[in-house]
């Protein structure tokens, strides 16, 4: 199970806690993620579920490179943060 | 009476509430985010506010008995596979909503339909409030949608709507860059509107092609709705057969630049704009804030002044940030400095309510 911790910042519009998910991906461990909470995918996803933007996600410190499909690699014991770019302002 | 208006700013919504003539911020909801613009629909009552939280993307709240809830902001359909598409600057187009630039009601007749234009230049349609939305294929797929380009924008987008108090089937749209856009089959099918107008930033093979036209905001007469009025990029033009067709009213002082325009809702000759030093520039001409008003169709124009600030202002008012209101009487403007003017007589005294509000995106009465 990987953790996923989110930016303090997204919290004061939607809650995203702190949780661990099983996935071998970026995209599957988002998708795990946001199954369960569904109204933050639009927070850290685009309308063709690409990361958003000025979104960021490091994955065992270090920024993932697929922001399109989010193949990135995850194992079990990896820590995903979930990231406000400093490019968006 | 009480009066409400609805101010939109880059760092919160602010509730002005009038009564006698006094007008004051009684309430601020989404205080620190931008909110955009906002809707209200009086046919059910309730208010819509756009939010763009940038990092987090473009947002849409509905308001309820006891505050707001978000609910679906519109959402382009997945991009098919195969399908490449550059916007004007040879970047791949995203197919996300990058701004919520248009909320309109449908017609009375169709309680629950909303319209919302955005920018990259999708027109999406609510049939239920707002709970969901779906993108009009038949515009987004229209060949000549490509042909749209930014202005004022990197990408181009629907900041009009308009929908026919005869017919809600009927409904015009305005495109930022790339005219006017009709249909009488609530969407099924688009023609292009707006001969007559003049785009003198083109090249002069597309200078009167209705595709070119920057119309900043189209606006219609509620009891004549064969009148429009167009604040375009680089003049004000008027149309008495529902956008078919143009002329240009020239001439006018101290500019016809500019972002905003109204419309009396009974009187089709009656309308304001604010005018701004063109295109380059972008102030107002010697510091000095004014509206001007045409009440005979555009063949001459009042210079309004009483109460506006007539030194050292450099207030921009953009396209969604002055309304009027059912009467025909109220009118209400801000600015891109945080100034925010009402009035009660048709524009020939102004009231200021502030000068100190966040960048003032968009006005409108409750």
């Amino acid at each position: 199970m990987a953790k996923v911790v989110f930016t303090k910042n997204i919290q004061r519009h939607v809650v995203c806690p702190e949780t661990e998910v099983p996935g071998s991906s970026v995209r599957e461990i988002l998708d795990n993620v946001f199954t369960a909470n569904p109204q933050a995918r639009s927070y850290v996803l685009d309308d063709q579920a690409a990361l958003r933007r000025h979104m960021t996600i490091f994955v065992d410190g270090r920024a993932i490179r697929d922001r399109q499909r989010l193949s990135d690699s995850i194992t079990s014991t990896s820590t995903v943060y979930v990231f406000q770019a400093l490019s968006g302002g | 009476m009480n009066v409400t208006v609805l101010v939109s700013t880059r760092k919160g919504l602010f509730r002005l509430a009038g009564k006698n003539g006094n007008w004051a911020i009684e309430q601020v909801d989404f205080l620190g985010d931008n909110v955009t613009l906002t809707l209200t629909d009086h046919r059910s009552g309730r208010h819509y506010a756009a939010l763009d939280h940038g990092h987090f993307g473009v947002k849409l709240h509905r308001s309820t008995t006891t505050g707001w809830e978000e609910v679906a902001a519109p959402a382009y359909p997945p991009k098919p596979a195969g399908v490449e598409e550059n916007d004007m600057w040879g970047r791949p187009l995203a197919w996300s909503t990058a701004r919520i630039w248009a909320l309109q009601a449908g017609g009375a007749d169709e309680p629950g339909v909303i319209w919302c234009g955005t920018l990259p230049g999708g027109l999406f349609r609510s049939t239920d409030h707002g709970d969901s939305w779906e993108i009009v294929r038949s515009l987004w797929d229209h060949p000549k949608r490509k042909q749209w380009m930014g202005g004022g924008a990197d990408l181009p987008g629907i900041h009009s709507i308009l929908v026919d108090p005869r017919n809600s089937k009927r409904v015009w749209v305005a495109v930022s860059t790339g005219g006017i856009w009709f249909t009488e089959d609530s969407g099924a099918s688009w023609s292009q509107r707006g001969d007559g107008m003049r785009a003198e930033y083109a090249p002069p093979e597309l200078t009167h092609d209705p595709i070119a036209q920057d119309v900043h905001c189209l606006a219609q007469c509620l009891a004549a709705p064969e009148r429009m009025w167009v604040q375009h990029h680089n003049g004000i033009f008027v149309s008495s057969d529902e956008g078919a067709t143009f002329n240009e009213i020239a001439g006018v002082e101290p500019s016809t630049f500019g972002f905003a325009v109204v419309v009396h809702p009974r009187e089709p000759d009656t309308a304001w704009f604010v005018p701004e030093t063109k295109d380059e520039k972008r102030i107002p001409r010697d510091g000095r804030v004014v509206v001007t008003r045409t009440r005979d169709g555009g063949k001459s124009f009042d210079i309004l002044t009483n109460g506006l600030p007539q030194r050292d202002a450099y207030d921009i008012v953009y396209r969604h940030a002055m309304a009027i209101d059912a009467s025909g009487n109220r009118l209400a403007f801000g600015s891109t400095t945080g100034g925010l003017w009402v009035s009660e007589d048709q524009g020939d005294s102004w009231s200021g309510v502030t000068h100190t509000l966040p960048p003032i995106h968009a006005v409108r009465f409750a």
